[in-house]
């Protein structure tokens, strides 16, 4: 067993272990942490496998903005905890048996007689052969139109949550532009007719032409 | 003597989607753990297309990994953001109380 296959092993057990650890545990904020642990450790798969743009890309991406995006979101949430977890032991059972199922599936394809698994050792790649560089070069040449296609998808996307996240809320004192530019004398300025004020004695101030005050 | 083979990586990928199917069941009441439990689904996914890139040696498999990630990030962002406003209106992202979809 070479120090790649220990790694390998290394980094399976983690990864394994924080995915169980994310759909276990009591806590959401709990679950998210373990989920970027995941995320981690998959990443340091990928770079066994010399993926090291997607590894890269994973880790600032991935676990920089979407992880951080939704221990945003539990820790904004207040939440009932008992009440998320009813049926949980319950539907442990069904859950385990689907998840085997699974499994089994997989290896019964996998260690299939026409499954073709080229386990040969791998050629070794040219030390000055940059991933980041051929994915860069196919991505402007063969598959710029679906890269294109991406952009949009994304922006979108980033359209989408702020029209469902936005709140607007109606600040108390703020002014209208449109309604300064349209105002009109009548709207601001009242004229009122009123009898001139003269000094009159103390008993004319029942006669008829004596306004109350406005 | 046992070297990392195309197997490996194929089975950590299985055992990845098996284990999140277990917590789409486990967590069925918790809308944040089920979205959570579709990211490592997306991540186990990806697990296998990467390793079928590097030991058939085609480059293809891993820019589709680039743009499921790029999907991957605008689902959540929607997802999240469809959790938050739901959150605001219903004070509970329990999965029994979603149930007011009138026309």
């Amino acid at each position: 067993m070479d120090f790649k296959t220990l790694l390998f092993f290394f980094f399976s057990a983690i990864l394994l272990f924080a995915a169980l650890r994310v759909i276990t545990a009591k806590n959401p904020v709990h679950a998210v942490l373990n989920l970027i642990l995941a995320f981690f450790t998959a990443a340091c798969v990928w770079l066994l496998l010399e993926a090291e743009f997607l590894a890269l890309v994973l880790v600032m991406v991935y676990i920089g903005a979407v992880m951080v995006l939704f221990l945003f979101v539990v820790m904004m949430l207040d939440i009932d905890l008992d009440r998320l977890r009813q049926g949980f032991w319950r539907y442990l059972p069904l859950g385990v048996f689907v998840g085997l199922v699974v499994a089994l599936e997989m290896a019964l394809v996998l260690g299939g007689e026409y499954f073709y698994a080229p386990d040969a050792s791998l050629p070794a790649t040219a030390a000055d052969v940059s991933n980041t560089r051929e994915l860069g070069a196919l991505l402007v040449s063969r598959y710029v139109y679906p890269f294109e296609l991406t952009a949009a998808l994304l922006l979108m996307a980033i359209v989408a949550a702020v029209a469902l996240a936005f709140r607007d809320r109606k600040p108390a004192r703020r002014v209208d532009p449109a309604e300064q530019i349209r105002v009109r004398a009548a709207d601001r300025l009242r004229l009122v007719h009123m009898p001139v004020e003269t000094d009159a004695p103390a008993e004319d101030a029942t006669a008829p032409d004596a306004q109350p005050k406005e | 003597m046992m070297n990392l083979s195309l197997s490996h990586f194929l089975i950590l990928g299985a055992l990845l989607f098996a284990i999140s199917i277990v917590g789409i069941f486990l967590n069925r009441k918790n809308l944040i753990v089920l979205l959570m439990s579709i990211e490592l689904m997306l991540l186990a996914v990806n697990m296998n297309f990467v390793a079928f890139s590097r030991y058939a040696q085609d480059l293809h498999g891993q820019l589709f990994v680039f743009f499921i990630l790029a999907v991957a990030a605008a689902e959540s962002a929607v997802g999240l953001a469809i959790l938050a406003l739901l959150f605001r209106n219903l004070r509970s992202i329990h999965v029994d109380d979603i149930n007011r979809l009138k026309g």
